[in-house]
């Protein structure tokens, strides 16, 4: 059956690319705000689905790319296991397609790795509509070019991603969040030295009032790094690494449009920090702001990182950080290679890819 | 060997080309005379040689992006190559080429301890890395065994796993950013000092690509803090299925420990009788399991893991009383390449991985192909990933011993695809698996592999003949194949 629908995407693709009929490839559109929008002809892979392996003891999971987020989650659950790179959902219908295309990695991410690190093996369709399979079901792989990783993030631009091998980790069996009533100076001293020490920390954020920090590990482990950091124990800590996650906090709830800022995590960004939201030990910050963007953009390639326009107004364009001219070039050979008539999302990224 | 990776280009005056390099080398940055480049002519796999054309040693990024250049607009091939530890013969020489050593690129440039970062050149050694991190408490993660010798650049170009992978990830998954030269001599960045970068994963793109995309010029890595307390259990077993049960009953417990290494009895002989690891002779497999982390945590873990091990059938299940026994304990495991090299005149050394489940299976199927070809074999397994290295052992000088050994090694990496595996976990594929790349991949996928190789090098001349093979070649191979009826090539379900 689901087989069946597999086989109809690429015979739409391939007639698609006959034609140079643009397409805007859908999962459950719940990261529809995300990105620049596509005003093309909707190829829904969302009646592609269905965990097609998963071998606990093997630590990977395969799925066709319209399998819901939420019951790749339960199924790993039932087993005592986990997507370590915490995808966020942004919505109940959140598909492991989209997940995988837009890249995105929740608090865990500085610490275990983001959605690329987990990424074994895809099957994609290509622009001209031929089905391809790179990487595999093994954790150690490398025949060939790393398709399967650059498929990641790459937002359909590349393929059209209709399966998908993880590799996933046990959930740990200790978790406790620590709350620090530090400032920002505080944090950006506190943290490196935290981070320097071995201590099994899987997410570290500061909300302009507190630290929050978040141990994860045996009982043990995590016992012994509590003695060293002292702090208080926050009760409700899961809600709040889950409202983070989904932008469900109320931080997240104003109008400006919202800034994504990736940067080497203990950088100072003055004009911005006192605003915002650092997670990621520093290394992601979230910025409500009206600023033009090129003001954000130049800013923050100072010190060597990119902001984007995580959410802003309908109908959005030009989110990301310019490429230089030659990664643009670069990024539309790259393309061409796999999409030579651009029809799968194109703009999606950038214009012209 | 007999895989004619050289395309015949008309004859380049060797002379007009040594007399440009001059322009922006100085002589002692160029050999060119057999006795100079002969150090040159062969990587780890050294069964496959050919004595370079030109060597060239630059010493700066600007002489590097000429050097490119010059390979561009003159349209000769160039290979680069860091310590020539690879195992694939990735960083053969090309006989009409330029070889391009990245050795004089020795410096380590920042270690950054607030973001917990090192700035690197391509020609450091993997293990230097972690010495200058040392005094900072932290290392960097991915230890190929040949980690004292081999080159960050060559890690980066063969995403080289160790025995910490398990836990710590390959290379892929410990790097920040690279400085990469084109073939046309352009400098691009990719990844950044952050956690990602905008437009696609180029850094994944890059990492394993083999020389075939960009010379690595510049390597930022992760650094990770030092595990406080470090453990190693070591499990004896007198049949493999029993250790390969251990193994998945330690993931199926929600343990993933630091390493989690197997070896058969063959390796076990071979490594006590080098390294005086004091293994169980006897025993049919050992498994070797390290821990690392708090003390309270380690050793918590390190009783739940012995427990495992006994029910899972352990004849014998040693703790490392002490650094000096750990130590020993890894000694064998680290020096049973060699080890196995003293019992034969030559061996070979496999690659593949497999589904973890189907070990037991691999590994009888591996000892019936040992007996029809009459070549012995010692296993020495990543066990917790799954990656299998079999060495068989020969001797070339016997004349086509080495032919019906590269058969043998062709036959378990196709054993390894059919069990869903893979033909190369770590060490690439080089010259010396390309043919198996036909079994791993079709042909449209393979084309879209030249079609990416073609974005970055549209004439093919960085490291050419290497790592993905042309289709011609796989008809070829294809066909010989079904001749001899080895192989079948069901068409596999697509979805
Ligand atoms: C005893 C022994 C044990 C080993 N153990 C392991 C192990 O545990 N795990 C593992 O993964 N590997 C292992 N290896 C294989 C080998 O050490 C690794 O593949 C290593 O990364 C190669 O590094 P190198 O500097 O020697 O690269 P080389 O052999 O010189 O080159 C390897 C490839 O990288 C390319 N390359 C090199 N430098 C650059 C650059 N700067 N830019 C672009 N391309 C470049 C070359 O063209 C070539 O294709 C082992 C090898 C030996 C001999």
């Amino acid at each position: 059956m689901s087989s069946d629908i597999g086989q109809q995407l690429c015979e739409q693709v391939h007639d698609a690319s006959k034609t140079g009929t643009p397409l805007s490839i859908r999962g459950g559109q719940s990261k529809r705000f995300f990105a620049n929008e596509v005003n093309a002809i909707p190829l829904d892979v969302s009646g592609h689905y269905g965990i097609t392996g998963y071998e606990p003891t093997e630590l990977v999971i395969t799925a066709r790319a319209g399998t819901l987020l939420a019951d790749i989650k339960s199924s790993l659950e039932n087993s005592g296991q986990m997507l370590a790179f915490e995808p966020p959902s942004f919505g109940a219908d959140a598909t492991l397609g989209g997940t995988i295309a837009t890249g995105l990695s929740g608090p865990r991410r500085p610490f275990n790795g983001a959605a690329r690190d987990f990424v074994l093996g895809v099957r994609c369709i290509n622009g001209n509509g031929e089905s391809l399979r790179f990487g595999g079901e093994v954790i150690k792989n490398v025949a060939g070019y790393d398709v399967a990783r650059l498929m990641t993030g790459a937002l359909g631009t590349l393929g059209v991603i209709t399966e998908v091998s993880l590799k996933v980790l046990p959930k740990p069996r200790y978790e406790t969040t620590l709350i620090f009533e530090f400032d920002l100076a505080d944090s950006f001293q506190r943290i490196p030295r935290w981070l320097e020490k071995p201590m099994p920390v899987s997410a570290l954020c500061f909300d302009q009032q507190r630290l929050w920090l978040r141990l994860s590990g045996t009982e043990e482990g995590v016992k012994s790094a509590i003695k060293r950091l002292g702090g208080e124990n926050a009760t409700d800590a899961s809600q709040f690494w889950h409202d983070l996650n989904e932008q469900k906090l109320d931080f997240f709830a104003k109008s400006e449009p919202l800034w994504r800022i990736s940067v080497p995590a203990n950088s100072r960004l003055p004009e911005f920090d006192k605003q915002a939201f650092l997670d990621w030990g520093g290394a992601q910050r979230w910025l409500h702001s009206e600023r033009p963007a090129p003001e954000i953009q130049d800013r923050v390639s100072e010190v060597g990182g990119h902001a984007t326009l995580f959410r802003g107004v309908s109908g959005q364009h030009g989110v990301f950080q310019p490429l230089p001219a030659e990664m643009l070039a670069l990024h539309k050979r790259l393309k061409q290679a796999f999409d030579p008539r651009g029809v799968l999302n194109p703009g999606r990224m950038y214009a012209g890819i | 060997m007999h895989k004619d990776i050289t395309t015949s280009r008309a004859t380049v005056d060797k002379r007009a080309v040594l007399q440009q390099l001059y322009d922006f080398l100085p002589v002692s940055a160029v050999l060119h005379e057999a006795e100079d480049t002969r150090p040159y002519e062969c990587d780890g796999l050294s069964a496959y040689r050919q004595l370079p054309w030109i060597v060239v040693l630059p010493e700066t990024v600007d002489q590097v992006q000429r050097v490119l250049s010059f390979c561009h607009s003159q349209h000769l091939p160039v290979v680069a190559r860091g310590a020539g530890t690879g195992l694939s013969a990735g960083a053969l020489p090309h006989e009409e080429g330029i070889l391009l050593s990245l050795a004089r690129f020795n410096k380590i440039i920042d270690i950054d301890t607030d973001n917990r970062c090192a700035t690197v050149q391509p020609g450091v050694r993997n293990l230097a890395i972690s010495e200058a991190a040392a005094p900072y408490g932290l290392f960097y993660a991915p230890d190929p065994s040949s980690q004292i010798a081999c080159t960050i650049g060559g890690n980066v170009a063969e995403n080289s796993g160790g025995v910490h992978c398990l836990k710590y990830g390959l290379t892929t998954h410990n790097l920040l950013q690279l400085k990469i030269i084109t073939l046309e001599g352009e400098a691009l960045t990719i990844g950044s000092p952050g956690l990602d970068a905008p437009g696609y994963d180029l850094l994944a793109l890059m990492t394993g690509s083999e020389g075939l995309l960009g010379v690595i010029v510049e390597v930022t890595v992760k650094l990770l803090p030092r595990p406080e307390h470090t453990q190693v259990i070591l499990a004896a077993y007198d049949n493999v299925e029993s250790a390969g049960t251990a193994v998945a009953a330690v993931i199926a417990a929600g343990l993933i420990p630091a390493g989690l290494e197997m070896m058969d009895n063959p390796a076990i002989r071979a490594a006590e009788a080098y390294a005086h690891a004091s293994y169980p002779t006897d025993a049919a497999a050992i498994l070797l399991c390290e821990l690392d982390g708090t003390a309270a945590e380690v050793d918590s873990q390190s009783v739940q893991i012995q427990e495992l091990f006994k029910q899972s059938g352990a004849v014998d299940v040693r703790v490392a009383e002490d650094e000096a026994q750990r130590q020993r304990f890894w000694a064998g495991r680290k020096a049973a390449f060699p080890a196995v090299g003293r019992l034969s005149p030559d061996y070979y050394c496999m690659d593949g991985t497999i589904p973890r489940k189907r070990l037991a299976e691999v590994l009888k199927q591996i000892g019936e192909l040992s007996a029809e070809y009459g070549l012995p074999v010692a296993n020495v397994f990543h066990a917790g990933d799954g990656n299998l290295h079999p060495l068989i052992l020969y001797d070339a000088n016997k004349p086509g011993e080495l032919e019906r050994t590269e058969e043998f090694g062709g036959r378990i990496l196709e054993l390894c695809v059919a069990v869903g595996g893979t033909i190369t976990g770590e060490h690439g594929v080089g010259v010396e698996k390309i043919d198996q790349m036909c079994v791993q991949f079709n042909a449209t996928e393979l084309a879209q592999f030249h079609r990416i190789k073609a974005a970055f090098d549209n004439e093919g001349l960085l490291n050419p003949g290497k790592a993905i093979p042309t289709l011609h070649r796989c008809a070829e191979f294809g066909a010989m194949h079904v001749h001899h009826g080895k192989l079948s090539h069901p068409e596999l379900d697509r979805f």
